[in-house]
């Protein structure tokens, strides 16, 4: 029986289990490089990616970046912006943009500006496309990671972010009112340190109570 | 003249009948050796170029799985950070550090690192990442507490019977898409309900059956039949 089973196992192999063929980005022995993933010929257009729309993928005009979007700016693509950004820029640029991410933290030499400091404030839509695709000081480009459609997204949603940190009771449309008194912080935009304490009572107590 | 004692009827009685035994407990042992670690891998801590911790990264920074597995949501491979991902933040912090010396000569001399795979599915199994994804299957209900691993392993067995078990029932394990990469994300409960289009839900099948629903899923006679998975 022993043999049997000897005779009938020495038939088990594992060739259809690995196959010829390569596994995205698995080893090649037969290039130099050792990559079975080979880069396009250099010119090579894929279907659906050639760049007509020079704007949409520099965020620039001529040579200076532009201010305005390729594309309308929607409720869902502030929400796609805010999902973008919180994956790849807040590490780094902190959720509300402060430049106090939790990689800096860690121990960065220089930390990146607050999207809150009157240049970038002032910088056109196009001037953080092009920093997201090219990078920028010591920060690296994130072409790679981040589509186009997508770094427009965060560029709308940074710009939101600025407005956001600046916005008065003024901005509130009519008939709405703010949930809760925000946090009132040290330097603007400052997220990551922790508000002042408030000492005195309730701050809104001088104004008039929304009924 | 008597050869054999007495005894022998009984013994030869017992060893025909013990034989199905002995059969069978060969053929359990051979079905619990396969479905072992020692032929699935699952919990092996596989050799790798840098002891890459996903514990670090993901539980300790926060880092999002999509910051490195960029074309998880739309590819069939989740995608291996290229060696410029690490230096994104590693050019600027531990930059001395002697753990990272091959991520830096990789980074000078443009080869890659060569990682070992760990979750590797046999290439007669066809699979794809985004589908997964887009339909709220979690990352950590395949691959389990990544966000506490401090060397990367594979959790399941990646065995058929693994895939079908979900394949057959899907309601038992899809989540809100939002919830998809929320490593901590905990099915729903009495004391925890899970919200989904203002709806709190708080048993697991009446939000999976509402998700199957709701993300078009295939019936499961489609996501069964044997072409969806061997192509």
């Amino acid at each position: 029986m022993l043999f049997t089973a000897f005779v009938a196992l020495a038939g088990c192999r594992q060739d259809m289990h690995d196959q010829p063929r390569f596994k995205p980005f698995a080893r090649s022995d037969f290039y130099t490089d050792l990559r079975s993933a080979r880069p396009p010929v250099e010119g090579t257009v894929a279907r659906g990616q050639l760049r007509e729309d020079s704007y949409l993928y520099t965020g620039k005009l001529g040579n200076d970046p532009g201010d305005y979007l390729p594309f309308p700016v929607t409720e869902e693509l502030l929400a796609r912006g805010q999902q973008r950004y919180d994956i790849y820029c807040a590490p780094c640029h902190s959720r509300v943009g402060d430049g106090n991410g939790v990689i800096v933290a860690r121990g960065f030499p220089r930390k990146p500006p607050s999207y809150h400091i009157e240049r970038l404030r002032q910088a056109p839509l196009g001037y953080f496309f092009d920093v997201i695709t090219n990078g920028y000081g010591s920060m690296t480009d994130y072409a790679t990671q981040i589509a186009p459609r997508d770094r427009w997204a965060i560029v709308a949603y940074i710009r939101a972010l600025q407005l956001s940190q600046a916005a008065t009771s003024a901005d509130v449309p009519a008939g709405q009112k703010v949930p809760s008194d925000p946090p009132q912080f040290e330097e603007l935009g400052s997220g990551a340190t922790p508000p002042v304490v408030e000492t005195k009572p309730a701050r809104h107590s001088a104004q008039e109570e929304p009924k | 003249m008597q050869i054999f004692h007495r005894s022998t009827n009984t013994l030869s009685r017992a060893t025909i009948y013990g034989a199905i035994f002995v059969v069978a407990a060969l053929f359990w042992a051979a079905a619990e050796i396969q479905r072992s670690p020692y032929v699935t891998y699952a919990g092996v801590r596989r050799p790798q170029p840098v002891p890459f911790s996903h514990q670090h990264h993901v539980a300790g920074l926060g880092i999002d799985c999509r910051y490195c597995h960029t074309s998880v949501e739309t590819s069939s491979f989740a995608g291996i950070p290229p060696t410029k991902t690490c230096m994104n933040c590693h050019a600027q912090i531990w930059t001395n550090a002697a753990l990272l010396e091959p991520v830096r000569e990789s980074y000078k001399s443009g080869k890659s690192l060569v990682w070992t795979r760990v979750n590797d599915l046999p290439d007669f199994a066809y699979f794809n990442h985004s589908i997964h994804i887009n339909k709220g299957v979690g990352c950590n209900t395949c691959h389990g507490p990544v966000d506490r691993m401090p060397l990367m392993y594979n959790q399941a067995s990646l065995q058929m019977e693994w895939c079908l078990e979900c394949h057959r029932a899907p309601e038992k394990h899809l989540r809100p898409r939002d919830q998809v990469f929320n490593m901590r994300y905990e099915e729903p409960s009495e004391s925890k309900p899970v919200e989904v289009d203002g709806k709190p839900y708080t048993d697991q099948v009446s939000l999976g059956t509402d998700l199957v629903k709701k993300y078009k899923l295939r019936t499961v006679t489609d996501i069964t039949s044997c072409s969806t998975c061997h192509r």
